[in-house]
């Protein structure tokens, strides 16, 4: 078997682990008797899994070229190899596409029905938007001059899907605050049920008026009627289920039946191990004999296919209708054992489509559950205590519920205004492709490949009309294990040169179908072998095609030269202004700590360089009794004074290189020179790297001021508040920019890191970083006695600077199916050509996000894919590949575009294109995009979903996060106007909000803030041992903070942990160990490690969250008289300040912009 | 029939439009092999930023003569292309050394998608006053 038990080491705790591989899933799911089924968004389980692995013993992996990780799940090597084992029921989908046929459902708010004509007017136009990131195609005057991605704005006519039946459930909407024990009921249950189903309530809660609830201006008003249930769900009211029913519950309506408005298949199951029938259609009960499939360019994702065969003992799956299926299909449920090997054995992932949902789930041993989702969340509702109501009857249920199903939960309506509690309570899960679940649970992780859509528009002109961006978030190099493949030729496309994916169709067994170009390759004779169960035959049980993130060692012909050496020279400021703030000795205890874990092998080679006005070298050459310092002061003209003895082998030379970093911070204690001359040191650096590449760590104290690249100070402090639009936020000269393209293209990648108190111009400087794909640290005010909680930071995040995994002379391609373009990168790197993006280093922390656009229909298509593929030297030498592959489903209807938004990577992906955005125009342009994009996409819902118009700001339930987001977004350092920030901080913000990954950049956006006095065991995790607490997350409000109580906010990369003046004292004594609130110090920014229950409670969840991100966030305890203070107060960001909106009023806003 | 100087100008201002057609041409082939793949965008970007003020001067010089010429026709028809190339220039990145294009946000498909316009549209500006430099110097010839 092919699959690893993927476990991010980066990942936010035990929730997530998470199999790619489907194999030894199905194979727990049918022999292990348990009971629960922990999916939250996907309503059954299917059982059939068309690519059940041939169930050999774990142990059997072939030692040599296949690394695999140990399997998941136990399952018993038994006969099944001979044995076709029975399909034990139909695959479903988790979220209906359109055309879900019920048509007797009574015609819900969204979409089901006909759509209704609106009423009494023509819907209000579009708001007027200055500019925009998006072009509205009736209004042509809205689309700026630039940075339009949609350049073809042709018009659609009214939404054709509107008469498209309902959709099924989406995931977003799950309430995790359940715990892991947590019954089936779904938690969101009450809130759903108290949620103000706006459009059917709209008579009695609402005035009639414009939308302009009667509230002062910072009331919410709660509908004062209990919400009407919704539709034909409510009968099924969230609590009550009948034991003998699925655990489901209004939020997850519609399950998804069909893929296709064609009804479930008449025709009776096969039985597997057939090939694929040509149409996959409902005669999948072909008879043996292997029917070749079509060639039809759609006929891969055929709407329904056979169910797969189950690897393991058939006869012994615990599912009866599996058994009456196959005897209706008079197929023996044992295939012969022979023409097993001859034939075909199960149906590549390309071919398998769900039918309608089956009946029959088998049960599963809760220790499968993290197995059988693909992604777990830390929090999953749904959960089942064993014993509990099994999925075996959640089937039936279902299948029951998809006739009558309503709208799907991520459409369901949502009145922002007077929704008043709309943040979950923990953090929120992705939404899941509407795929097929056989797919989807191959599919990629979304922490490390995400899309704004989950569902991609068929066509631009539909996407346009959705006015959200398309774009992938992708972080590509994240730590992770995961399976790795030796291989002497690695299968591609011979004409798109995609790498061999789990969503190709294995047309027969020597052929298979690109799934981004459709071009019909050969499947070499090699790949027939399949090194996992040592068989023949079996190409589409290789781990190439069970992985949807794999890593390849690339031979030879990947190489264009031979695999270069871990290299790492540092440059390191010594004038007075660096020596003052202490770094240096921190960096060289560090660099002696690590010294050893550096990446690398026996050829890892280290260098020095330290500057002031003149740049000083050292001679680290073997022999030497001491390290040799060499200056040069004709900073105009550099050169190496001995080229070959500054970069030296680590191993041979380890002495003398501790002894350097012993010596150096003592050597310039007592200079005095205050020049810094960083360019000439650059270009020196430069010239010392570029014969054999790698990484350069600059560390710097002050603005360059000396020499070439120097910079002039282009802040005034004064205007930092009152200014109308912030200027200088892009480079004043280009050197550092050429000089980073330099470096990226003798593979060399910079690193900065920045510890001034004084304005750097980092818009010029980060340049030298963000070309060459290196990373930018920022330590404001950074000094080693007065500011110990960045000298925490720094040494920490030095530590996993050095030590963390590293790869060289790498390139990332992004291709996707053909039809689909990349339109604009986001991120650190230089992009070489349209879809490949040059990386000088590659480092686990960084990420990246794409702009897509549509360039050709995508009508014959059911799914589309997206590639990424990371070719990079690694530290020890070896060439590898790492591909990630994301399949996602493609629709026609605007409520399915809507239904399947992602909230939270549509915000980084806005944040990222508002950077961009305010370095080529300006700020406030910038800001005004965001809020259009906003006040589109929401205008777009209501007169393009929307059956009813009703007053009030309506959204989606999976957008209904947005305008807090976009809010949010607005007051973040980087785009914040009226509050007094820092340009450096500013653009350090701006920079982030560029490479950091998703998860990061949303805390950076929308801070977590939890309650801390009063944390319990109740609902808390369980992660080695360590019991972690899980707080509810609150709202970024002040009305949340009580006087009596503590509060911690986590905002990413860094925390506050805030102490009311009343707080418990029982807190302060048991966690902060001081008697009252008046002996809280200042400046505390540690825990003491108290022996107190709550002190562990405390500082178990402070390390959980710290653990869940590469980078250390550092703790600051504010009370009120606190510097911090307004810093905390600033992330309020519901809240009104002196120059920015409160929520409520930003809601309005939008309000007023919508119905104008 | 006449040789004046208006003549000349004319007779110049067609080979130098011979001459921009072919740096239109040349924009565009460049920006085509960026969009395919065939070139690096640096390389692209040192070949192209050099011809960018040429261009430039060569067309602004023949506006000069016209203007010397007192062809107000003719110079009408060219200032709507000069005031474009005065604010084009105005409005590039920051760069040290002359030229338009930067290699880093040139693979913007925004940015691509623009220059591959502006050499459509130039082309056919070049070409259409080819013809009309053409017309204008033989009728100027005839009729003076």
């Amino acid at each position: 078997m092919s699959t690893a038990g993927f476990n991010s080491q980066n990942g936010t705790g035990t929730g997530q682990t998470y199999t790619n591989g489907p194999s030894q899933n199905p194979v727990a799911l049918q022999q292990l008797p348990g009971v629960s089924y922990g999916m939250t968004h996907q309503p059954t389980y299917n059982p059939v899994q068309a690519k059940a692995p041939a169930p050999l013993g774990p142990g059997l992996y072939p030692s040599g070229p296949y690394q695999p990780a140990p399997p998941v799940g136990s399952y018993q090597p038994g006969p099944t190899l001979t044995s076709y084992p029975a399909p034990p029921g139909q695959p479903l989908m988790t979220r209906p596409l359109l055309g879900a046929p019920p048509s007797h459902t009574p015609p819900q708010s969204a979409s089901p029905g006909p759509r209704l004509p609106p009423p009494q007017a023509t819907p209000p136009p579009p708001a007027v938007s200055s500019s925009n990131y998006y072009p509205n195609p009736q209004q042509p005057q809205h689309m700026p001059p630039a940075w339009q991605y949609n350049n073809t704005p042709p018009p659609m006519g009214p939404a054709s899907s509107m008469g498209t039946p309902p959709h099924g459930a989406m995931a977003n909407h799950v309430n995790p605050a359940a715990s892991l024990t947590a019954p089936l009921l779904p938690p969101s249950s009450a809130a759903y049920s108290s949620a103000p189903a706006a459009h059917v309530s709209h008579s009695g809660a609402q005035p009639p008026g414009p939308g302009m609830p009667p509230t002062s201006l910072h009331g919410y008003i709660q509908p004062g009627t209990a919400p009407p249930p919704m539709g034909p769900m409510g009968p099924m009211g969230p609590n009550t289920y009948q034991p003998g029913r699925a655990p489901y519950g209004p939020p997850r309506t519609g399950p998804p039946p069909t893929m296709k408005p064609t009804p479930p298949p008449t025709g009776p199951p096969m039985a597997n191990a057939q090939p694929p029938p040509p149409r996959a259609d409902a005669q999948c009960g072909g008879a043996v004999n292997s029917t070749l499939p079509p060639t039809e360019p759609d006929y891969q994702d055929g709407d329904i296919e056979c169910p797969g065969n189950m690897a393991g003992n058939g006869p012994q799956a615990p599912n009866s209708h599996n058994h009456v299926d196959n005897q209706m299909a008079g197929m023996p449920q044992h295939g012969p054992p022979g023409r097993h090997l001859g034939h075909y054995p199960s149906l590549p992932p390309g071919y398998q489509n769900t039918p309608a949902p089956h009946n029959a789930t088998p049960p599963i041993h809760p220790a499968m559950q993290a197995a059988t989702q693909p992604y777990t969340q830390a929090h999953q509702p749904y959960q089942q205590p064993p014993g509990g109501p099994g999925p075996a009857q959640l089937s039936p249920s279902l299948a029951a519920m998809s006739l009558q199903s309503s709208t799907p939960e991520a459409l369901r309506v949502v009145n922002l205004l007077q929704e008043r509690n709309l943040l979950p309570p923990s953090p929120v899960p992705p939404p899941t492709p509407c795929l097929p679940q056989d797919l989807q649970k191959i599919n990629c992780n979304p922490e490390v490949f995400r899309s704004t859509l989950t569902s991609i528009p068929q066509t631009q002109s539909l996407l346009n009309k959705a006015k959200m961006p398309l774009g992938l978030l992708l972080h590509p190099f994240k730590d992770l294990s995961l399976p790795v493949v030796t291989s002497s030729t690695i299968v591609r496309c011979r004409s798109c040169r995609t790498y061999i994916n789990p969503f190709v169709s294995f047309l027969d067994q020597r052929r298979w179908k690109c799934n981004l170009c459709h071009r019909v390759n050969d499947v070499p004779e090699e790949f027939m072998y399949n090194p996992v169960s040592r068989s023949y035959g079996e190409p589409h049980k290789r781990p190439e095609v069970q992985n949807a993130t794999i890593e390849f060692i690339a031979p030879s012909e990947y190489m264009l030269r031979p695999p270069q050496p871990a290299v790492y020279l540092f440059v390191l400021d010594v004038s007075h202004n660096a020596v003052e703030t202490g770094y240096l000795n921190v960096f060289c205890q560090s660099m002696l700590d690590n010294i050893n874990a550096l990446p690398g092998d026996s050829r890892t080679k280290v260098g020095f360089i330290t500057f002031d006005s003149t740049i000083h070298f050292y001679n680290l050459q073997e022999g030497l009794s001491q390290p040799q310092m060499l200056i040069v002061s004709d900073i105009e003209d550099i050169f190496l004074p001995t080229p070959d003895s500054l970069l030296v082998n680590l191993n041979e030379c380890k002495e003398l290189v501790q002894d350097l970093l012993k010596s150096l911070p003592t050597l310039f204690q007592k200079t005095m020179e205050t020049q810094s001359a960083l360019g000439s040191a650059l270009q020196a650096a430069f010239k010392l790297l570029s014969p054999t590449g790698g990484r350069m760590t600059i560390f710097q104290t002050q603005l360059p001021n000396l020499g070439v690249g120097a910079l002039q100070s282009r802040e005034d402090p004064n205007q930092r508040a009152s200014a109308k639009d912030i200027q200088h936020l892009s480079p004043a000269t280009d050197f550092y920019k050429k000089l980073a393209l330099d470096c990226s293209g003798q593979q060399v990648s910079v690193d900065l890191f920045l510890l001034s108190s004084q304005y750097c111009d980092l818009a010029s400087l980060g340049c030298i970083s963000r070309y060459s794909a290196g990373t930018v640290y920022n330590y404001p005010s950074y000094h080693h006695q007065h500011n110990p909680a960045q000298v925490e930071c720094f040494t920490k995040d030095l530590k996993r600077y050095l030590t963390r995994k590293i790869g060289f002379e790498a390139v990332m391609r992004i291709r996707c199916t053909k039809g689909l373009s990349i339109h604009t990168f986001h991120g650190n790197f230089f992009v070489r050509s349209t879809d490949l993006l040059s990386l000088p280093n590659v480092n686990p922390d960084a990420g990246f996000a794409v702009q897509m656009s549509i360039e050709e229909n995508l009508v014959d298509l059911q799914v589309v894919s997206f590639q990424a593929a990371l070719l990079y030297t690694s530290s020890k030498g070896e060439r590898r590949i790492r591909v990630h592959t994301l399949c996602l489903p493609v629709v026609n209807s605007l409520s399915d575009i809507f239904a399947g938004a992602d909230v939270q990577a549509i915000s980084g992906l806005l944040a990222c294109m508002a950077v961009d955005r305010s370095a080529t125009a300006s700020l406030s342009d910038a800001r005004d995009a965001m809020t259009n994009a906003a006040i589109d996409s929401l205008t777009s819902y209501r007169q393009s979903v929307l059956t009813i118009q009703q007053p009030g700001l309506l959204a989606p339930a999976c957008l209904k996060l947005f305008p807090l987001y976009i809010l949010a977004l607005l007051k973040q350092k980087a785009f914040r106007t009226g509050t007094s920030t820092r340009l450096d901080d500013r653009v350090f913000a701006m920079l982030q909000l560029k490479y950091q990954p998703l998860v990061y950049s949303l805390l950076m956006i929308h801070p977590a803030l939890y309650r801390v006095d009063d944390l319990t065991d109740e609902g808390a995790l369980n992660i080695n041992e360590r019991t972690i607490p899980q707080p509810r997350v609150l709202q970024l409000s002040v009305e949340k903070l009580s006087r009596e109580a503590a509060f911690l906010m986590d905002a990413g990369t860094v925390m506050y942990l805030w102490i009311g003046r009343n707080c418990n004292p029982n807190f302060l004594s048991q966690v902060l160990g001081v008697p009252n609130y008046a002996a809280v110090p200042e400046n505390l920014y540690l825990l003491p490690e108290l022996d107190t229950a709550e002190s562990q409670r405390t500082r178990a969840f402070i390390g959980w969250l710290r653990d869940q991100r590469p980078f250390f966030p550092p703790m600051h305890v504010i009370r009120d008289e606190s510097q911090l203070k307004p810093t905390f107060m600033q992330n309020m960001i519901e809240d009104r300040t002196e120059s920015a909106l409160s929520y409520y009023e930003f809601l309005l806003h939008l309000q007023q912009q919508i119905s104008k | 029939m006449a040789f004046t100087f208006a003549a000349f100008c004319y007779m110049l201002a067609l080979l130098l439009t011979a001459a921009l057609i072919f740096f239109a041409i040349w924009h565009i082939i460049a920006f085509d092999e960026l969009k395919t793949d065939y070139k690096n965008p640096i390389d692209q970007c040192n070949t192209l930023n050099p011809l960018v003020l040429p261009e430039y001067l060569i067309h602004f010089f023949f506006c000069v003569m016209f203007f010397c010429a007192a062809e107000w026709l003719t110079l009408c028809l060219n200032l709507p292309l000069f005031a474009y190339h005065v604010w084009r220039y105005m409005s590039r990145p920051v760069m040290s050394s002359p030229g338009l294009y930067d290699p880093t946000t040139i693979m913007n498909a925004d940015i691509l998608a623009f220059c591959q316009k502006e050499g459509w549209c130039k082309l056919a500006f070049y070409l259409l006053s080819f013809f009309y430099y053409l017309y204008g110097m033989i009728y100027v010839l005839v009729s003076s």
